[in-house]
């Protein structure tokens, strides 16, 4: 498949497509999709200050209005559009503007914590089991295999339904039970390839310690891979809690994205035709998911050369 | 039977019943663990309203009798264990006398069709797009859609799910927004039905398989990009074969292995996603059956229904796991 | 186990191979400045900087210098096998009369492994994995020569596997099921299928042990015999090679510096490179102190102007800084590239 005539050989200035920086790190995904979480850490920062957000909390507007650009149609029973309300509200009278800033916090979070645990667990639990091996590594394994095959979140489902008031911090808690399997076994496999890499064997040759081989030698070359891991992981996190959020099995007490939603179809805000109520929760998110999506495809390419330069040839 | 051994077999089995009694075990034990005891607040609470409820003392009584909450934890557990291995799932408690199992019984086909029609079509689909995107003789115009396409990817199908709700079914009136089929149409083997059925599965079909789609095309570029670089691809090509053939038997057919194991690994998120689907567009299947357990606090549903979902995966990972060796020889030779 | 007794009662040298090229007239392989250079960001690396040589019918010619000389490379050039960021800049590559260089796809695929086959180095992962042994011979069969009659096709294959001295079984085996030595043996037998004009083995018996390389060896020997092919042999093991070949061409640095029958590289080495590779064969004789080169490596990015070997050769004057020493023919058939021998 890389064939090429003598004339073509002569036209073609270069043989790949390269970065014009020399930096893996820059990689254009990478980039653009942190760029994307910095804006919604940015939204959540700077908001409070130049926004009210206690009208995230009901009955702090009046209900159902449109955002300030939208068409009123007549008969749905909505206000009119206000400035003092630019996104609209709904119908607990929830400003969506405070709403977004009040809520998005929650779900990085609760992404964060468990993700951060799993990757925890994963790491201890992947080089454990690719450096003792035997029954250890094997008894590792099964259990993450097992982990792996169940439905989670139906799982979650059950248990968050027997526990009635949750908080964010559990819900994370709780979320971190399914987010070990993952990272222990790339973490597993990625320290058995590279103990039989040379630069290990040296180690080990020269008398360093597991410890010392560990965090020295194997961590640096890990690190685009935990990196991947580590940003896919919140994704799924966040997307876990939002589904059980969105069966309406997350926090009450507090505003989040997912119970936004889950608000919104039990009101029948599709068929009422009140898009906002939905619409910028789900915004909010594409712009979390999309931008977690790139960077981790994008730390994939920086872990994995061959990944980048478009095609196969 | 190619590379089928008796020792993998058992293994596999082995992986099965072990994955079945893990998450029988975690939804039995975890929700015990939650402080103040749930059921019994339920059947006190159940017992107050005994006068304004219909059958309440046959309720309770039912409730008594499957969590015999006199006794001790770990009988409470084996008699657990013993109903739900031979499939006693018990009686809902909101629509009681149901039983359970009739339940999902009736939601079963509808949630199978889904999943497995969405997932089958998303798994080649996607593979195929993705093998395309590695070969150079792709249009560049088709690998440059790639990344937008790919997008789609991160979405949930939930979430994209509601999009397509309301753009599709209530913006543009093109397709129906809820059910599995009419109202008036009677089930059976009748175009009439049959055509409905269509029509009401294609929106949750879509979510699904736009979502998903691009992680099995990603994953199959990758693979194709792998394979590309191996020694026997070299020879191939030395050999003079038609690129075609080099195509399909050396590059497809070596990138499709681990593209089966990430299946097999992903089933236990896409019933899950798919459990939210069917809520997002009100389809009969054991996703909605399950939120209709939600809430109405229908413990026994709940729990019926999860324990079905586990070994439904398990069950269809096993299957994968056995089919595996057909399609790579050298994997009996290997560890589990 | 039986086949190590073949091997063992064959060991002699063959006579044939220290003599001249059976047919010295019949060229199969015309290579005219062949030029393959590597795209890096900091510029391009010469991987192969213009080599001349012919390869006549029936003779097997070894391709011999040290790793990173470029003849890999070469080899992979002469079949346009060359992966990005590697591309041909420039030369001949004439087989039978006609230019590989100046094909388009199509004509390029057929003339493969007809006239031109190749065994790769490190037969370990170049068989397909999931294919059986008897598909991946039968393919490059089929491609070339249409679909065959199934009881002739397998009788073929059969007779190939005997040839390279494979048991029957092997036909219908995967390649994770034979050994490193066997697999090798496949590639040869996958490579004289179609009896091509030319075969380049790439490195045949590098990561093998030494008794397989016996086997592997003495194949490649029965297969030139019987075939009558050509062979370009490459390798870095000059002793290993002289057994097999009847001309040996001494590559370094992307250049060809010396090319020579046999034995009269060994009994005369004009190149101070060659010199120096001979003397480090070890010898069962006698007891040899170990020579070590003084002076650098250059920058592959950057060659000096003039000789290519001007910075680690014992002899270097200073024309040899400044202009490129052509190969030349100083004996009869005995090509050297070095001004030590420009004034004859």
């Amino acid at each position: 498949m890389a064939t090429i005539t003598a004339e073509q050989s002569d036209l073609e200035k270069k043989g790949i497509d390269l970065n014009r920086w020399d930096s893996p790190w820059l990689n254009p995904k990478f980039v653009i999709g942190a760029f994307m979480i910095l804006l919604v850490v940015l939204i959540e920062i700077i908001g409070p200050v130049f926004w009210d957000v206690s009208m995230a909390n009901t009955a702090s507007a009046p209900l159902n209005l449109p955002p300030v650009w939208a068409e009123v149609t007549p008969g749905f029973g909505f206000g009119q559009p206000d400035l003092a309300h630019p996104l609209g509200t709904e119908s607990n009278g929830r400003d969506m503007l405070a709403l977004l800033i009040a809520a998005t916090p929650r779900s990085l979070r609760v992404g964060l914590i468990a993700a951060g645990i799993g990757m925890t667990v994963g790491i201890i639990l992947g080089f454990t089991a690719g450096f003792l091996g035997g029954w250890v590594d094997n008894l590792i394994r099964i259990l993450s295999d097992a982990f792996i095959t169940i439905p989670a979140l139906a799982v979650l489902i059950v248990i968050s339904a027997f526990v009635r008031q949750i908080t964010i911090e559990n819900m994370a808690l709780l979320l971190a039970l399914f987010a070990w399997p993952g990272p222990t076994r790339l973490i597993r496999a990625q320290v058995l390839s590279m103990r039989e890499h040379g630069y290990v064997r040296m180690a080990r040759l020269s008398g360093a310690s597991s410890l010392d081989i560990m965090f020295k030698e194997m961590m640096p070359n890990l690190l685009p891979y935990l990196a991947a891991s580590f940003t896919g992981n919140v994704s799924i996190n966040i997307l876990a809690a939002t589904s059980l959020e969105a069966l309406g099995l997350g926090p009450t007490r507090v505003p989040t994205l997912g119970m936004t939603i889950f608000y919104a179809i039990r009101a029948a805000a599709i068929l009422r035709g009140m898009w906002w109520w939905w619409g910028f929760p789900i915004l909010m998110l594409t712009v979390i998911f999309v931008g977690l999506f790139l960077m981790t495809v994008g730390l994939d390419e920086i872990a994995n050369p061959r990944l980048r330069g478009a095609q196969a040839q | 039977m190619g590379g089928l051994t008796r020792e993998y077999l058992l293994k596999r089995v082995g992986m099965f019943l072990l994955t079945v009694w893990l998450g029988t075990t975690l939804i039995f034990i975890i929700p015990r663990l939650a402080p103040g005891d749930p059921i019994s607040a339920m059947v006190s609470r159940m017992s107050a309203q005994a006068g304004r409820v219909e059958n309440s003392d046959q309720i309770i009584e039912a409730w008594r009798a499957r969590f015999g909450l006199d006794a001790p934890a770990h009988i409470q557990y084996l008699r657990y264990l013993r109903n739900v291995l031979t499939f006693d799932l018990g009686y809902s408690l909101a629509f009681f006398p149901t039983e359970v199992g009739e339940m999902i019984r009736r939601s079963l086909p509808w949630t199978l069709g889904l999943l497995g029609l969405a997932t089958s079509i998303s798994f080649v689909a996607g593979n195929a797009v993705g093998a395309l995107l590695a070969w150079r003789r792709t249009p560049g115009l088709a690998r440059a859609l790639l990344p937008l396409a790919l997008t789609f990817t991160a979405i949930p199908p939930f979430m994209l799910g509601i999009l397509l709700l309301y753009l599709l079914a209530f913006g543009l009136d093109w397709l129906p927004f809820a059910g599995a089929y009419e109202r008036g149409v009677t089930p059976g083997v009748n175009l009439a039905f049959i055509l409905s059925v269509i029509k009401h599965g294609t929106l949750p079909s879509l979510a699904i398989v736009v979502t998903t789609m691009g992680f099995w095309a990603l994953g199959m570029r990758g693979m194709m990009i792998t394979t590309d670089g191996e020694d026997y691809m070299i020879l191939a090509q030395a050999k003079g074969l038609r690129p075609g053939r080099i195509f399909w038997l050396y590059g497809v057919r070596n990138s499709i292995l681990p593209q089966v194991t990430a299946l097999a690994l992903s089933l236990g998120s896409i019933a899950g996603g798919t459990v939210i689907v069917e809520y997002i567009f009100t389809y009969p299947g054991m996703g909605y059956l399950l939120y209709q357990g939600i809430i109405n606090t229908d413990y026994a549903l709940i729990q019926g229904i999860v324990f079905m979902l586990i070994v439904g995966v398990a069950i269809a990972v096993l299957i994968l796991d056995l089919l595996y060796p057909l399609i790579d020889p050298r994997i009996s030779y290997q560890k589990g | 186990m039986i086949e190590t007794q073949d091997a063992a009662r064959r060991v002699q040298l063959d006579a044939t191979t220290t003599q001249r090229p059976n047919n010295q007239d019949n060229v199969v392989l015309q290579v005219r400045d062949l030029r393959v250079h590597y795209s890096t960001p900091s510029g391009d690396v010469i991987a192969v900087n213009g080599i001349t040589f012919d390869v006549y019918q029936g003779e097997l010619i070894g391709l011999v210098g040290e790793s990173g000389c470029g003849k890999t490379t070469a080899a992979m050039a002469l079949l346009r096998l060359v992966q990005p960021p590697g591309r041909i800049l420039d030369g001949q590559v004439v087989i039978n009369g006609t230019d590989l260089l100046s094909l388009n796809e199509q004509e390029l695929r057929q003339v493969r492994w007809r006239e031109l086959a190749l065994i790769p180095q490190g037969a370990m992962n170049s068989l397909n994995p999931v294919m059986r042994i008897k598909n991946q011979i039968a393919d490059g069969i089929e491609t070339h020569e249409g679909k065959q009659p199934p009881a002739a096709l397998k009788e073929r294959i059969l007779k190939l596997l005997t040839m390279v001295g494979l048991p029957g079984r092997v036909y219908n085996m995967y390649p994770h099921e034979l050994s490193g030595g066997m697999k090798q043996r496949v590639c040869i037998a996958m490579a004289i299928a179609l009896n091509p004009s030319l075969i380049i083995a790439d490195e045949p018996t590098s990561a093998l042990d030494v008794i397989v390389q016996r086997i592997v060896a003495q194949t490649l020997l029965d297969v030139k015999k019987r075939l009558g092919v050509s062979m370009i042999l490459i390798g870095h093991d000059m002793g290993l090679l002289a057994q097999l070949v009847d001309r040996i061409a001494v590559m370094y640095a992307g250049n060809i510096v010396e090319i020579a029958p046999v034995k009269e590289i060994f009994a005369e080495p004009l190149h101070p490179y060659t010199q120096l590779l001979i003397a480090s064969i070890p010898s069962v004789k006698e007891r040899k102190p170990l020579v070590i080169t003084g002076g650098l490596t250059h920058d592959l990015r950057n060659p000096p102007p003039g000789c290519i070997f001007q910075l680690r050769c014992p002899y270097v004057m200073d024309i040899c800084r400044q202009v490129t020493p052509p190969l030349r023919e100083l004996r009869p058939n005995h090509y050297v590239a070095c001004h030590l021998y420009e004034q004859e």
